[in-house]
């Protein structure tokens, strides 16, 4: 399986890991998911979009981090998915 | 005014958004030592989205990009020309090195049409950059120099320790050189951030000598800095009479005059002038 991390799970953090597979799947583990669930999807489906990614699993470990830092987790682990390829 | 400047590892998402919380004259975005050899692109891409979020004002923004002969540093430079950033701090830097990367950075400027011209910090911290520091501080883009004592210290194998006493000529040197280059001379951060008597005796230290500033590793440390290096209320008022008697002088036609019954003359009058002039910065 072909997959890449980034980030940590250090407060106002978060790691993310993306797997290569046949479909969209993004899986929210979150300290705020009741409060903030839909902003974190909303932001990684909007990195998705402007990278044009789509057949990807994304797995975010978040631990109270803002937009700016899920934006650049996920665009550090969709850049290092490449290099492994 | 460059009285604090305070270093922020460029991966920690809790430190970069708090960064404008702090009452620093500039921060210091750390690409280097404060980041594994792993994550300097997650550095990067943390810092590029910052900067797309936080707009940062009445603060000089600076990097620490990595040595200049590092497999990072290409990225670093080509990264740091699209951040809205004042300064590159250049570690371990050596005079051809940086003349190299003035001629890069004047090509990639003028390429990206770049309005801001990205200044140098060089930080002074091999025994043999001291050789050439004079030449370092002449260079147009070189805005201050700041000295680097741990790594100075590793470099003359010797302890690093609190009376700095190791440290001393390298200080002092740097001092010079930035001095009659008109740049700023930035003390070396005091490391053991839980002694606050000690930062303050090593803070005065470094001002008596001729520091401009000096750097810190964490915010506990920014106010004792920013209070030493800035001028007392005593030397602003002193320095205002100084210019107030040289006007009368002037308008008396009188070649030597005295404040507080001491002569004043034009080395008096230059410091006043450049200390109001700092205070107003």
């Amino acid at each position: 399986m072909t997959y890449a991390t980034a980030g940590t799970l250090e407060s106002n953090d978060c790691m993310i890991t993306v797997t290569k597979q046949d479909q969209q799947e993004i899986i929210i583990d979150s300290i705020v998911k009741e409060a903030f669930g839909d902003q974190i999807l909303a932001v990684i489906l909007d990195v998705l979009n402007q990278l044009k990614v789509k057949n990807i699993k994304v797995h975010i470990q978040d631990k109270g981090a803002l937009d700016y830092t899920i934006t650049a987790r996920l665009k550090t682990a969709l850049k290092r998915l490449e290099d492994v390829k | 005014m460059r009285r604090s400047l305070l270093f922020i590892p460029a991966n920690s998402p809790a430190m970069l958004q708090n960064a404008d919380i702090f009452d620093t004259d500039g921060l210091i975005f750390d690409l280097e030592d404060a980041i594994s050899l792993m994550e300097k692109d997650a550095a990067r891409d943390l810092l590029s989205a910052y900067f797309e979020t936080y707009q940062l004002e009445g603060v000089e923004l600076i990097i620490r990009m990595n040595q200049l002969d590092s497999i990072y540093a290409d990225e670093d430079l080509k990264r740091a020309l699209s951040w809205p950033i004042d300064s590159i701090m250049v570690p371990k830097a050596r005079y051809q090195d940086l003349v190299q990367l003035e001629e890069k950075l004047e090509k990639l400027e003028k390429k990206l049409k770049r309005d801001k011209k990205l200044m140098l910090i060089p930080i002074i911290e091999q025994a043999i950059a001291l050789f050439e520091v004079n030449q370092i501080a002449s260079l147009s883009r070189v805005s201050a120099l700041l000295l680097g004592g741990e790594d100075l210290a590793t470099n003359l194998e010797v302890e690093r320790t609190k009376d700095a006493e190791e440290i001393l000529l390298a200080r002092q040197l740097v001092i010079y050189a930035a001095k009659a280059y008109g740049k700023d001379a930035i003390d070396t951060p005091f490391t053991d951030v839980s002694d606050k008597e000690g930062l303050i005796a090593d803070a005065k230290h470094a001002k008596r000598l001729g520091m401009s500033g000096k750097s810190c590793i964490h915010p506990i440390q920014i106010d004792d800095i920013n209070t030493i290096f800035s001028p007392t209320e005593k030397e602003i008022v002193y320095a205002k009479r100084v210019i107030e008697a040289e006007k009368e002088a002037l308008l008396n036609h009188k070649g030597v005059f005295s404040v507080d019954g001491k002569m004043v003359d034009k080395p008096i009058i230059d410091r006043a002038k450049k200390l109001l002039e700092k205070v107003k910065s």
